[in-house]
C-alpha cells in the first residue's frame, strides 16, 4: 500500500475516513444520549435494536468497519514512514509545532483503539457473538429486544470503568481536535475565509462531542 | 600594440544585431549533439545561457560552487529589471534606454552592445512572464513599473523586493527542465580552477570537487564563463560570501584581457559598517529612494550630536535640514545614478555631517511618503525592506530615518569580450556580471538584471554557434591529454604550495586586509598617490600571504578555508590590476573618481580626448607588468556630454 | 557576551558524529549568528584547528543556503529570519546554544553543519517550471492577471529552498516546499497548462525521495524564513485530488 499509493493519496483517504467516522460519532452519541433523556431505557433499547436489526444499517455496519481499518492501518503505515524518514533525531526536540495535539496522533490513536477493543468486548461481542444481554422486560412484558440500555447502567456504576471511559473521552477529544482541522486541509479546503470557521468548529466538535459521551457515565454514577 | 577586435557588426545601430543574426554561420540539429559547451555559473546570465543552448540541442555540462543552481547570486537583486516595453506609455523606447544606459555609464560603453541589449530587453520580460515569473501586476492584471535612478521614464518591471530571486528561479526552471530532459548535466559544489586550452582554443576546464577535495577534468568545444563579479575583492560588499573572482582570474591568468578592472559601483543605499566582526553588507533596494528623502543635518553641530547619541533625527527641525541630492540635482533629486549619489554622501560624511556612531551614514527619510501616502502604501511598497533594516539595525524606519551608506556592490568591469561576447581566447564566452560589457563606469539600477538574461537567453546562444559552427568535425578533447595534465599539474602544484605555508595568519585576516587596502585608495576617491601606495602595500601583502597563511587541514575531502586562500589569493592580484587600471586612467567617470580630476563643484570630469577607450590588460606573469591594450570607443549616435543631472 | 556552543562536528557523510563543546566571549550584539561562527573559526583556524563547516553564502537571507537548527529551531530563535538574519541579541548572556544540522533521510550530512539538500533540485526537476523555450513566447501583457492571483503566486514563489521546513517537520515532509512551487504555478495560467502532469510528478518525487508525509501540525509555516503558507499545502492536496479525479 505504501509503495502503491502516494503520500497525498493517503493523506487525503486517511481524512476522508476520520471525517466519517466523526459523523458516526454524532450519531452513536445521539442514540447513547437517549439513555438520560428517558430513564426508563425505552428509547434507548428501540433505537439501539433498531440499528442492531435494520438491514440497510447491518450492511453499512461493515462499511464503517472498513472505515475504521483503513483509518487505522493508514494511521500506522504514515507514522512508520515518517519515523523513517528521520533516522537520526535532534538533540534538542523541535520547539515550533503549532498544532499541538498533531504530534500525538498516533498515541491518542492507539489510546482510542485500545478502548475500542474493550468498547466492542464489553457492547458489540456480547450482543453479537456472546448473546450475554437480557431480554427488555418493559411493563412486566418480554419486549423481545435486548436490554442494552442495562448493560450500560451496570458498566456505569463501577468507578474504575466511569474513570477510564472519562479519561478515553478525553483523549479522544484531543485526537478530534487536530483530526478535525486537518481532515478538511488533507483534502484541500483551506481558505481564508472558511478556515477560521473550520478551525473554530473543530474546536467546539472536539470538546462537545466528548462531553456528551462523558455526561452519560457521570449522570448515570451519580444518579444511581 | 595589438589591435582589439570588436566585431561590431555593419549597417546602421538598429539593424547591426538584425543583421548578425541574418548573416551568422549556425549549427545544424544533427551536429549540435555532437558539440559540447561547458557553462560555469549558474546565475542569470549562466543558468539562462546552459537553458537555452540545451534548449538548442547541444550537450551543455554546468558548474556551481553553491549546492544548487538556484543559490546563484543574482537572486539577492532586489529592485526590478528594466525594458522598453514603454507599457506606462511615458515616453520610452528602445533608444531611450539605449541613450540612458550609455549617458549612466558615462560614454565607457561600446554603443553596438548597449543597444543590442535595450532591443532584447522587452524579449526578456516575455520570456519571464511566460515561464510564470510573478511580476508585480495592476488591478487590470497588467504588469506594473516603477522608475529606478539615472532614468525619466518608468521602465522597471518587478516581483516584489526579489526581482532576482524571481528571475533567476524562471532560468533555473528552465535549466531544471533540460537537466530532467538530459541534454544538461549538472554538477554542484565545483569549483572552477583552471581553463584547458589546446592550439589557443579554450577546449575544457579543471575543477575542484569542493566535497572531496579531488581535481577534475572537464572537455568541450566551448566555454562559457558566467561566474559573477568581483566585488569581494574589498571583503566588505553586498556580493555573497562565496562570490569571487578566481575563475575569470584564471582565464586572464590564461590569455583572456581584463576590461575596464577598476570601474566598480558603490551602491548609495546599504546599512552601514557597524562592527569589526561585519562579514558583509546588506543592500537596501534602490528602489527605497522613490520615496525616500536622502538628507543629512545642516549645522555640523547637531551632526557631531547625533554621533554621539545626544540628538536624534526626529528632533532636527525641517529648515535645519540638508537635503543635498535635492539641492545639487534639482531635475533627479534623490534618483541620481548611483555613482553620483554615492560620492554625494561620502562628500557630506566627509565633510563632517555625516550621522550614526562612525560619522559614516547619511538619512534615507520616509516622512514625507508616510504622510503624503499613509503608512499602509509605503508598508506595500517597502514592507519587506523595512522589516530586514529593522532585523538588523533593531529600529524602527517608520518612526526614524533609515541610516544608508554607500557599499560595493556590482563590477562593471570583468573579462574582454567582442560584440560576440567572446574573449580574446578563441571558444572562451563571457557573460553577465563577469564580462566588462554594456555598463561602462557605472552602472543603471535594475540593468544588471537584464544584461544578464540578455547574454544568457538571446545574444550567447547566436554568437556561440557562429564559433561553434566550424567545430563540428572536431574531436572531444580526451582528458588525459598533455593538456590537462599541465594544468592539473600546476593547480595541484598551486594547492599543495598554499597546504605547506602553515603560516601563523587566517584566510580571512588577509582578506581583510586586502579589502581595506582598496576601499581606502581603490574605492570612491582615487589618486595618484594613494593608487601608487596601493599596489605596493598589494605586492608585500602578496608576499606576506604567500609566506605567512595557515590553512589548516589538507587536500582531502572539503576544506573550507583552503576554497578561501584560493580565493584570496586570486583578489590580491587583482586588486593590483584594479589599482594599475585605476591609475592609468586620468580622467574622472562614472564610479571611477579620480580626485585629481573634478570641477570645482566636486562632480566627476572627464577626459573624453585621451580616454575615450576600454583598458583591456594582458597578463605577463606574475611578477611582470600587464599590458594595456585600448580598444577606442566611437559614439556615432549618440551625442557625448558631460553627464547633468541637474537639469532634465 | 559569552556563550557556550555545542555544535555538532562531523568529518564527512560516513564519519560517526558527535557534539563539540566551545566558549565563545566578547561577542557583539550587534552581530549575526554566523558572524558569531566567523569568530569562532577564526579563533579554530588561528590554533590550528579545523573550523566548522556551515553552509552560507548571500547573508541577506535570499539564496537560501544557510541552515542550522539551533537550540532546538531551524534558523533559530527568531520568526521569520534565515540563520544569517538571526542577531545575537536574540541570545541572553552566558547561554548554551546547540547547533545542529538539518535531520532528514533525504538531507544527509556532508560535513559537519552542511547538508546535501540536492533531493529539492530532484523535485523541482521532475515538474517544478513552466516547459516552455526561449523565444516564441507571447508578448508580456496579453495575458492579464488578475493582482490577487499574481499576489498569491509571489507569496508562494518567495520560497528560498532552505530546508528549514523539513528540518522542523516532526515527519521531516517537505510538503511546504513542493506546495510552494506547485501554488505559484497553479495560481498564473501560464502554470496551468500542465498543472496536472506537474504535481503529479513532484509529488510522486517527493515519495521517491523518502520524505515524510504531511500531518498538518504547521511546524513548516511557523518556522518558514519566508512566512509561506500551509494554505499552499492545501492547495496542493486539491491540485493532486482534481489530478487524479479526472
Amino acid at each position: 500500500m505504501s509503495v502503491k499509493y502516494s503520500s497525498i493519496t493517503k493523506k487525503i483517504w486517511m481524512s476522508l475516513m476520520g471525517l466519517f467516522l466523526m459523523v458516526f460519532l454524532v450519531v452513536h452519541l445521539s442514540i447513547n444520549l437517549l439513555l438520560l433523556v428517558d430513564p426508563s431505557r425505552e428509547l434507548y433499547n428501540t433505537a439501539a435494536h433498531f440499528m442492531g436489526t435494520n438491514p440497510f444499517i447491518q450492511t453499512f455496519q461493515w462499511v464503517l468497519f472498513l472505515g475504521f481499518t483503513i483509518h487505522i492501518i493508514l494511521g500506522f503505515v504514515l507514522q512508520i514512514q515518517n519515523w523513517i524518514a528521520r533516522p537520526k533525531g535532534y538533540k534538542i526536540k523541535a520547539k515550533s509545532e503549532e498544532s499541538f495535539f498533531s504530534k500525538y496522533m498516533i498515541h491518542t490513536g492507539i489510546i482510542i483503539l485500545i478502548f475500542l477493543g474493550i468498547h466492542f468486548v464489553n457492547f458489540f461481542f456480547r450482543v453479537k457473538i456472546f448473546h450475554t444481554v437480557p431480554d427488555y422486560i418493559l411493563n412486566g412484558v418480554n419486549t423481545g429486544m435486548e436490554d442494552m440500555g442495562i448493560v450500560v447502567v451496570k458498566l456505569f456504576q463501577s468507578p474504575s470503568y466511569v474513570i477510564g471511559y472519562v479519561i478515553a473521552l478525553i483523549i479522544l477529544g484531543f485526537h478530534l481536535d487536530h483530526g478535525f482541522q486537518s481532515a478538511w486541509q488533507s483534502i484541500g479546503v483551506n481558505n481564508s475565509k472558511y478556515t477560521p470557521f473550520i478551525k473554530g468548529f473543530g474546536h467546539l466538535y472536539a470538546i462537545f462531542i466528548p462531553l456528551g459521551y462523558i455526561a452519560i457515565p457521570l449522570v448515570i454514577y451519580l444518579t444511581t | 600594440m595589438t589591435k582589439l577586435d570588436s566585431k561590431i557588426p555593419e549597417g546602421p545601430l538598429a539593424e547591426k544585431w538584425t543583421n548578425f543574426k541574418a548573416h551568422q554561420n549556425l549549427v545544424n540539429p544533427a551536429n549540435k549533439r555532437k558539440i559540447d559547451i561547458i557553462v560555469v555559473g549558474t546565475g542569470l546570465a549562466g543558468g539562462s545561457a546552459a537553458a537555452s543552448l540545451s534548449e538548442l540541442g547541444f550537450n551543455v555540462k554546468v558548474f556551481c560552487i553553491q549546492d544548487s543552481p538556484r543559490r546563484a547570486h543574482s537572486i539577492a537583486a532586489q529592485g526590478g529589471i528594466n525594458a522598453a516595453k514603454n507599457y506606462p506609455n511615458d515616453g520610452d523606447s528602445v533608444y531611450r534606454l539605449f541613450y540612458d544606459t550609455v549617458k549612466g555609464g558615462d560614454y565607457r560603453a561600446r554603443e553596438a552592445n548597449v543597444y543590442r541589449l535595450a532591443e532584447v530587453s522587452n524579449n526578456i520580460i516575455d520570456q519571464c512572464v511566460a515561464q510564470g515569473v510573478p511580476f508585480a501586476r495592476e488591478y487590470g492584471g497588467m504588469l506594473d513599473n516603477r522608475s529606478f535612478g539615472g532614468a525619466l521614464v518608468s521602465r522597471t518591471f518587478y516581483a516584489r523586493g526579489q526581482t532576482g530571486q524571481q528571475l533567476l528561479l524562471g532560468a533555473y526552471g528552465a535549466l531544471s527542465k533540460e537537466i530532467k530532459k538530459g541534454s544538461v548535466k549538472m554538477y554542484t559544489r565545483r569549483e572552477m580552477m583552471d581553463v584547458v586550452l589546446k592550439d589557443g582554443k579554450a577546449r575544457g576546464i579543471l575543477v575542484r570537487n569542493l566535497v572531496t577535495g579531488k581535481l577534475e577534468r572537464y572537455g568541450a568545444h566551448a566555454v562559457l564563463l558566467a561566474s559573477g563579479g568581483y566585488g569581494n575583492v574589498f571583503f566588505l560588499s553586498t556580493n555573497a560570501m562565496n562570490s569571487n573572482a578566481s575563475a575569470a582570474w584564471k582565464a586572464y591568468k590564461r590569455g583572456a584581457f581584463f576590461g575596464h578592472p577598476s570601474f566598480v559601483q558603490i551602491h548609495p543605499t546599504c546599512i552601514p559598517v557597524h562592527g569589526n566582526y561585519q562579514s558583509k553588507l546588506t543592500l537596501m533596494s534602490e528602489s527605497l529612494r522613490n520615496d525616500g528623502r536622502i538628507w543629512v543635518p545642516k549645522k555640523k553641530e547637531d551632526a557631531q550630536k547625533i554621533q554621539k547619541g545626544e540628538l536624534s533625527p526626529v528632533n532636527i527641525p525641517e529648515e535645519d535640514r540638508d537635503y543635498y541630492l535635492e539641492r545639487r540635482y534639482p531635475a533627479f533629486g534623490n534618483l541620481v545614478p548611483r555613482d553620483v549619489a554615492s560620492r554625494a554622501a561620502k562628500e557630506r560624511c566627509d565633510e563632517g555631517y555625516g550621522v550614526g556612531n562612525t560619522g559614516l551614514a547619511v538619512y534615507l527619510d520616509f516622512k514625507d511618503a508616510i504622510n503624503r501616502l499613509g503608512k499602509s502604501v509605503i508598508e506595500a511598497r517597502y514592507g519587506n525592506l523595512f522589516q530586514m533594516y529593522d532585523k538588523i539595525v533593531d529600529e524602527n524606519p517608520y518612526e526614524t530615518p533609515m541610516m544608508i551608506y554607500p557599499a560595493i556592490h556590482y563590477t562593471m568591469g570583468g573579462i574582454w569580450v567582442d560584440y560576440e561576447l567572446q574573449s580574446t581566447i578563441p571558444g572562451l564566452f563571457v557573460g553577465g556580471e563577469a564580462n566588462f560589457s554594456d555598463h561602462g563606469a557605472n552602472r543603471l539600477g535594475a540593468s544588471a538584471l537584464m544584461q544578464g538574461l540578455s547574454d544568457g537567453y538571446f545574444v550567447l546562444p547566436y554568437t556561440m554557434q557562429n564559433y561553434l559552427a566550424d567545430q563540428i568535425n572536431v574531436p572531444h578533447l580526451d582528458t588525459d591529454s598533455p593538456e590537462f595534465e599541465k594544468s592539473e599539474k600546476y593547480v595541484q602544484g598551486n594547492l599543495d604550495k598554499l597546504l605547506a605555508i602553515k603560516g601563523s595568519k587566517t584566510v580571512d585576516s588577509f582578506h581583510r586586509k586586502v579589502g581595506l587596502i582598496m576601499w581606502d585608495y581603490v574605492g570612491m576617491g582615487r589618486s595618484k598617490e594613494g593608487l601608487e601606495k596601493a599596489i605596493e602595500d598589494l605586492k608585500s601583502l602578496r608576499k606576506d600571504f604567500w609566506s605567512n597563511v595557515n590553512i589548516p587541514g589538507d587536500n582531502t575531502g572539503m576544506n573550507v578555508e583552503l576554497e578561501k586562500a584560493v580565493r584570496v589569493s586570486d583578489f590580491i592580484e587583482l586588486g593590483e590590476l584594479m589599482a594599475r587600471d585605476a591609475l592609468s586612467r586620468n580622467e574622472s567617470c562614472g564610479g571611477h573618481f579620480r580626485e585629481e580630476y573634478q570641477t570645482e563643484e566636486g562632480e566627476a570630469m572627464r577626459d573624453d580626448e585621451n580616454f575615450m577607450f576600454v583598458s583591456a590588460w594582458e597578463y605577463k606573469g606574475v611578477d611582470e607588468e600587464p599590458v594595456l591594450h585600448k580598444e577606442p570607443l566611437n559614439y556615432e549616435n549618440i551625442e557625448v556630454k558631460q553627464r547633468n543631472y541637474k537639469t532634465a | 557576551m559569552d556563550l557556550k556552543l555545542k555544535i555538532w562536528r562531523q568529518a564527512d557523510a560516513n564519519a560517526e558524529g558527535k557534539f563539540v563543546t566551545y566558549p565563545v566571549h566578547n561577542i557583539s550584539q550587534d552581530a549575526s549568528f554566523l558572524e558569531m561562527l566567523d569568530v569562532l573559526n577564526e579563533e579554530l583556524v588561528t590554533n590550528g584547528k579545523e573550523p566548522v563547516a556551515f553552509d552560507h553564502d548571500c547573508r541577506e537571507g535570499i539564496c537560501g543556503m544557510c541552515s542550522l537548527f539551533i537550540n532546538g529551531r531551524p534558523h533559530g530563535p527568531d520568526d521569520s529570519v534565515t540563520t544569517c538574519q538571526l542577531h545575537m541579541r536574540k541570545f541572553k548572556d552566558g547561554e548554551t546554544v546547540v547547533i545542529e544540522p538539518w535531520r532528514a533521510k533525504p538531507f544527509p550530512v556532508i560535513k559537519d553543519l552542511k547538508v546535501d539538500r540536492s533531493p529539492f533540485d530532484e523535485i523541482i526537476r521532475s515538474g517544478g517550471y513552466v516547459s516552455v523555450n526561449t523565444g516564441g513566447v507571447p508578448d508580456a501583457n496579453t495575458i492579464p492577471i488578475n493582482k490577487e492571483n499574481a499576489d498569491l503566486a509571489m507569496d508562494a514563489a518567495a520560497c528560498i529552498g532552505c530546508g528549514a521546513c523539513v528540518a522542523a517537520c516532526k515527519n521531516a515532509s517537505a510538503m511546504l516546499f513542493v506546495s510552494a512551487k506547485v501554488s505559484q504555478l497553479a495560481l498564473l495560467p501560464q502554470g496551468k497548462v500542465e498543472a496536472k502532469r506537474r504535481v503529479e510528478s513532484m509529488v510522486a518525487k517527493m515519495d521517491d525521495l523518502g520524505f515524510g508525509n504531511c500531518t498538518n501540525t504547521y511546524a513548516c509555516e511557523a518556522e518558514c524564513p519566508k512566512d509561506i503558507s500551509v494554505a499552499n499545502i492545501a492547495r496542493m492536496n486539491r491540485e493532486f485530488l482534481c489530478a487524479k479525479v479526472t
